[in-house]
């Protein structure tokens, strides 16, 4: 989350969703697909004013589910392509979603999360993780899911995450949320043209005489057929643990546990240290994919702990994967805040004494 | 084409092949039912593709529907789009391939029920890409039900009793308002039925080919076309049919031509 000291010069303020817009550009964007909707609409904003002076291509669609399809053709034809959206627009593109992984096709895909259900609030939220990491649409699929908690991290995923994409022929997903796309802090920009392109020879681009026709489709009537397609996708899946990333903050003597991501676990950093000046032996996990998710990690961490909190801007999403990691060997609690609410460090330092003691009277 | 086939080298007799199965067709046999118009709409449009020399420039979208398997049997680059999308899927393809030839392929429910808005979105941006529009009047891949360019009394598996413009509404003539658009560059509608309309698609499919090239905007070509075994009728008496209901409600011929 440091800008480093290096190249403070090159630093830049900009609000998360600019600092991702113009990543794109930097990460040799092909195309743009969007809609707007408040709180991400800078990125279409961003990008219909600086694309036309630059490379690439910048649409706005008719609709999220246009959009969606736009980055389902554009991907199939081998181009470097993404959208961004915000809450509703991403469930209205979950069919898309659904069919690009199923096809295997690279894109990214960004949530700026609003406080939901329904319409909801344009304030911050973190309550479309369910939708993000358990796949979100129809059918057996994963998205890769980058979780950033700074506006450098808004920049530096979209790098990280066509990166994983192109890799493994699967949509990537930046899940942010309101707060961070619309504050301003500073940010060094990636390189442009740095993200080497990665061949793309099964894509349509018109057959060549030495090639049969490339299909890009989902359909695989057969039942036999689908299931093959499913062990691919499972393999697929199994392959992509390896990416697994996390930040630990003051974990080594740790016997409190937060767990926590994104906004989230920005805030939950501010505990730790109010934590530690009371003495409290208090560290974070912060998850930054949240797919795949370190449950290893979590396994590993709670070995020590003499309980974890969970941290979140929902009723309660994340807190099941830690549950899955934790495996039942200590208490996993849970604080949340919904509806674009967001807890202050104070909030969660208080859930972590009241916890706290109760543990030490139980010990006594 | 047109090899002598020697029968017995001796003697002077042999077979002259003067037909064939163009090379933009893969050898897959169609699926489709007798008499249904898909295999005679796709033969002809992948002779076209093959005629102006632009199988390796082109790519075709496939939509869901009966048709959803195209891409099996056109040989050129192929994606298969979502239930109603293909527009914008063939945006997506033509906006970062501007060089290559991008058709989408639709029918009736795909086109003008649920992809209504990528339809008139698509057409009304102007996207230099031809727009195959089939409209046989029912939901064939689906057994049968309620189009809505089903016509005023059609019985079908969802109307049971006829439909009833009071209650769904009248068949939409989706080319005629494609036409009130800017980007339409040329709209017509033809069909498949008999081999005078069979050439009159074909100059259709290559006139769009020829604007798309020349980037134009969104060259858009219905086929009315029939369905045998959602009709319930035998294919020669669909026949009787498109010539007596379907096209007086849908007549043919070219409904925008461009302006010089």
């Amino acid at each position: 989350m440091e800008i480093k000291e290096k190249r403070i010069d090159e630093a830049r303020l900009m609000k998360g969703n600019e600092a991702l817009a113009e990543a794109a550009i930097c990460a040799s964007l092909d195309a743009y697909f969007g809609y707007p909707i408040t709180p991400q609409s800078e990125v279409l904003e961003y990008l219909e004013r600086e694309i036309p002076n630059r490379h690439g291509l910048v649409l706005q669609a008719e609709s999220e589910i246009a959009s969606i399809n736009m980055v389902y053709g554009a991907a199939g034809a081998g181009a470097r392509v993404m959208t961004s959206s915000s809450s509703p627009g991403i469930s209205l593109m979950q069919e898309g979603i659904s069919y690009i992984a199923s096809a295997q096709l690279p894109c990214l895909i960004v949530n700026v999360v609003r406080g939901g259900p329904g319409l909801g609030t344009i304030q911050p939220s973190q309550g479309d993780y369910f939708q993000a990491t358990k796949g979100g649409g129809h059918g057996d699929y994963h998205l890769i899911v980058l979780a950033p908690a700074s506006v450098q991290e808004m920049a530096d995923f979209v790098f990280d995450a066509f990166q994983l994409a192109e890799k493994y022929r699967n949509p990537a997903m930046i899940l942010s949320d309101g707060a961070l796309g619309q504050m301003m802090e500073k940010v060094i920009l990636p390189e442009e043209g740095s993200l080497p392109k990665t061949p793309a020879p099964w894509a349509t681009t018109g057959k060549t005489k030495d090639r049969d026709h490339n299909i890009i489709t989902s359909l695989f009537i057969q039942p036999e057929e689908m299931e093959k397609i499913n062990l691919q996708l499972q393999e697929k899946y199994k392959a992509m643990q390896c990416e697994v990333r996390y930040e630990e903050i003051q974990t080594d003597d740790a016997e409190i546990l937060l767990v926590a991501f994104g906004l989230s676990a920005r805030i939950c950093q501010k505990t730790v240290d109010l934590g530690r000046e009371k003495g409290i032996k208090i560290g974070l996990l912060r998850p930054i994919t949240l797919y795949p998710y370190p449950y290893q990690r979590i396994s590993e961490l709670a070995e020590k702990a003499q309980f974890i909190l969970t941290v979140e801007m929902n009723a309660g999403q994340m807190v099941e994967d830690v549950r899955l990691g934790v495996e039942g060997r200590v208490p996993v609690y849970f604080k949340g805040r919904m509806g674009g609410m967001i807890p202050s460090p104070e909030d969660i330092l208080q859930e972590v004494e009241a916890h706290y003691s109760k543990h030490n009277v139980m010990q006594d | 084409m047109n090899e002598k086939l020697y029968l017995d080298p001796e003697a002077d007799t042999y077979l002259e092949q003067v037909y064939c199965r163009p090379d933009t067709l893969t050898d897959v046999p169609f699926h489709y039912c007798p008499g249904c118009g898909h295999s005679v709409v796709h033969k002809v449009l992948m002779e076209v593709v093959e005629e102006l020399g632009i199988q390796e420039e082109t790519i075709g979208v496939a939509p869901v529907g009966c048709s959803v398997f195209a891409y099996h049997y056109m040989n050129v680059d192929m994606q298969e789009a979502a239930h109603g999308r293909a527009s914008a899927v063939a945006t997506g393809i033509k906006r970062v391939l501007p060089e290559k030839y991008v058709f989408s392929y639709q029918g009736d429910g795909d086109l003008a029920a649920i992809g209504t808005a990528e339809t008139i979105h698509t057409v009304n941006r102007g996207e230099n890409i031809l727009m195959v529009f089939i409209n046989n009047g029912i939901y064939g891949m689906t057994g049968g039900q309620m189009a809505p360019t089903s016509l005023i009394g059609q019985v079908t598996s969802t109307s049971p009793y006829g439909r009833d413009a009071a209650q769904v509404g009248n068949p939409i003539k989706i080319a005629d308002l494609l036409c009130l658009l800017p980007g339409a560059y040329y709209v017509t509608r033809q069909a498949v039925y008999n081999p005078n309309t069979v050439r009159k698609l074909k100059k259709a499919l290559i006139k769009s080919f020829e604007y798309q090239k020349q980037k134009k905007g969104t060259c858009f070509v219905e086929v009315v076309s029939n369905c045998p075994s959602g009709w319930k009728m035998a294919p020669v008496e669909t026949i009787k049919y498109l010539e007596e209901k379907m096209i007086p409600a849908y007549p043919l011929g070219d409904l925008k031509v461009p302006q010089n």
